[in-house]
């Protein structure tokens, strides 16, 4: 276990330190002075000028880095040019919205996936199976966005029974934040029901025609029991590990539902960042997401490790 | 190709993207109205005679819009997945033929790159370069192109141990030479068949980039544009958010059932 965790630590350091090179890399994308593209669209002299002395502009490459990279250790992602205010300060204060819809979107994903995986695995090649993977493939088909504007249709325009967008705090009024978030959480949970619903067939399908659920079975164990006791709860350390790695289509699927629903979170703190032309904040967010990933990853690795003993050798 | 055609789900797949792909070809000659041309008296008309699909805020008409909208979508797909292609297959060569601390430095970027979300760094990489279709293009192609580097590595990892590879070895062919006529032709199909799956994953970013506004600008037309405007407007005219939704639903589909099918009927074992 030692081993193989001081092997895994030894290639994050080099995996982190390419994502800061990426990261910082971005900025020498952006066409002209960067100090010009930074200021934004008013490019008042003074600004410009108080750009160039902080990000050292007039200093070679591999300095700015070094600047940039000694701040970001120290917690400082740079400041926002529109908000005036500090990423770090910006990221954590949009961060509990999208962790909301994050949570509820991958409980409505957890419930709709492995219930379809379960029972296209147990009715293998009949019209339920069919009717399972007919639904994953739809889901990795709909665009978010578009599926997120049919239901607005839908339940706001016709039935009139969900608000179409906005956003209210849990603290405020939980009935009318629940209201506002089963819509989004649907939607971003939908393309992850997908991929879940495939990876617990498959992962089913293994586990049922091992030996002891063969052995379950011949001691005239209850189908049910044997379904959900014995061949389930196998089935679920593959699924619910590669679950983690979905953290990615779960952010990635928050920037387009957040903004369709016009939710203040993460996905919608990139968006507006983008149209403001406030790059801090977008190098800021990438940098927050690929971190958190990696810490994922890792976690994810590890209580694979954990629960399956077979890996401890 | 025998076992391909005998798969429903990846002809009508293929039928489905031929399909698009002579709409777009075609689009000047069967696209009945000029998709730029404003009508301000037919503003948010339903769909009808006149316009089948309806018309849009500006009065422009919707199918028109659809068909030469069209091309941004299949050319997002194919362009981008090019790109990917150019530059995964050749790094992946070199990190699994070579090995050592080229694969190493190789494989901490890749996953450096793999640890940003997909979206989120196309997101990213056109919000610098800037918004317009070629550069959404470029972010998609560059932010695809790790999982092409990874599955040419592994695959070329499987591939240098085989028997015909040590055999190549032995008769002194150049290591240049072993890795383009030996080991490359045994690895092409896992490499179509990811293809195919990330043009459709390809076209829904595109859409996704040029609904955030960083791919197609307006008033060219693009699925994803339109959908962008639909937004705002779909209590009145939703005819303006069901016809391109349903495209790039349908594109993006038959891109993935037909990807599905290659996998069956290229590499049974990958079932």
């Amino acid at each position: 276990m030692q081993k193989y965790l001081l092997q895994r630590l030894a290639t994050l350091v080099p995996t982190l330190f390419f994502v800061s090179i990426l990261i910082f890399g971005l900025q020498q994308l952006l066409p002209g002075d960067p100090a010009i593209a930074l200021a934004g669209e008013e490019r008042d002299p003074a600004a410009v000028a108080y750009l160039r002395a902080k990000f050292h502009l007039d200093e070679p490459l591999p300095l700015r880095y070094w600047y940039w990279l000694s701040g970001v250790l120290h917690g400082d992602l740079g400041d926002s040019v529109r908000i005036q205010k500090p990423v770090t300060e910006l990221i954590l204060e949009k961060l509990p919205v999208t962790i909301q819809l994050a949570a509820m979107a991958m409980l409505i994903a957890l419930a709709i996936g492995i219930t379809a995986g379960v029972v296209s695995a147990v009715k293998k090649d009949t019209a339920w199976d069919y009717a399972a993977n007919a639904f994953a493939l739809w889901g990795l088909s709909t665009p978010n966005f578009w599926l997120g504007i049919l239901l607005i249709l839908f339940f706001a325009v016709h039935l009139g029974w969900l608000p179409a967008s906005g956003y209210v705090s849990p603290f405020e009024d939980l009935k009318a934040n629940l209201a506002a978030m089963i819509m989004p959480a649907f939607v971003l949970g939908n393309a992850i029901a997908a991929v879940l619903m495939r990876h617990t067939r498959s992962a089913m399908l293994q586990v049922l025609s091992s030996d002891y659920v063969r052995t379950a079975r011949a001691k005239g164990l209850n189908e049910r029991v044997v379904v959900l006791k014995h061949a389930l709860r196998n089935a679920l350390i593959p699924i619910i590990t590669l679950g983690a790695l979905e953290f990615g289509t779960l952010l990635s699927g928050a920037v387009l539902t957040e903004q369709v629903f016009s939710i203040p979170g993460f996905g919608k703190l990139i968006v507006d960042a983008v149209f403001n032309r406030d790059y801090s904040v977008v190098q800021g967010v990438v940098l927050f997401t690929a971190t958190v990933y990696i810490t994922l990853n890792l976690l994810a690795d590890m209580a694979y490790f954990l629960v399956n003993p077979r890996m401890r050798g | 190709m025998r076992r391909l055609l005998r798969r429903g789900g990846a002809m009508f797949g293929l039928a489905v993207v031929a399909f698009f792909v002579l709409i777009a070809l075609l689009a000047p000659w069967i696209a009945p109205h000029n998709p730029l041309a404003t009508n301000w008296g037919a503003v948010r008309q339903a769909p009808g005679a006149a316009y089948l699909f309806g018309a849009d805020e500006l009065g422009r008409d919707v199918l028109s819009r659809i068909i030469w909208g069209a091309r941004a979508s299949i050319l997002a797909g194919v362009v981008s997945v090019s790109i990917s292609l150019s530059l995964g297959v050749p790094i992946g060569m070199l990190a699994g033929y070579l090995g050592r601390w080229v694969d190493a430095l190789i494989s901490r970027i890749t996953d450096a790159m793999l640890a940003c979300p997909f979206l989120i760094l196309a997101i990213a990489l056109a919000a610098f370069l800037g918004p317009s279709l070629a550069n959404a293009m470029i972010a998609i192609g560059i932010s695809a192109t790790p999982v092409f580097i990874r599955l040419t590595r592994a695959q070329v990892l499987a591939a240098k141990s085989e028997d015909y590879v040590e055999a190549a070895r032995a008769l002194g062919n150049p290591h240049l030479r072993i890795a383009l006529r030996h080991i490359f032709p045994n690895i092409v199909a896992p490499l179509i068949v990811q293809a195919t799956l990330a043009i459709a994953a390809a076209v829904i970013a595109e859409a996704s980039l040029s609904f955030l506004g960083l791919g197609q600008q307006p008033p060219a037309p693009s699925w994803g544009s339109m959908l962008n405007t639909a937004r705002n407007y779909v209590d009145q005219a939703p005819w303006m958010a069901v016809w391109p939704g349903l495209s790039i639903f349908l594109l993006v589909l038959s891109f993935n059932l037909l990807g599905d099918g290659l996998r069956d009927a290229l590499d049974p074992r990958q079932k």
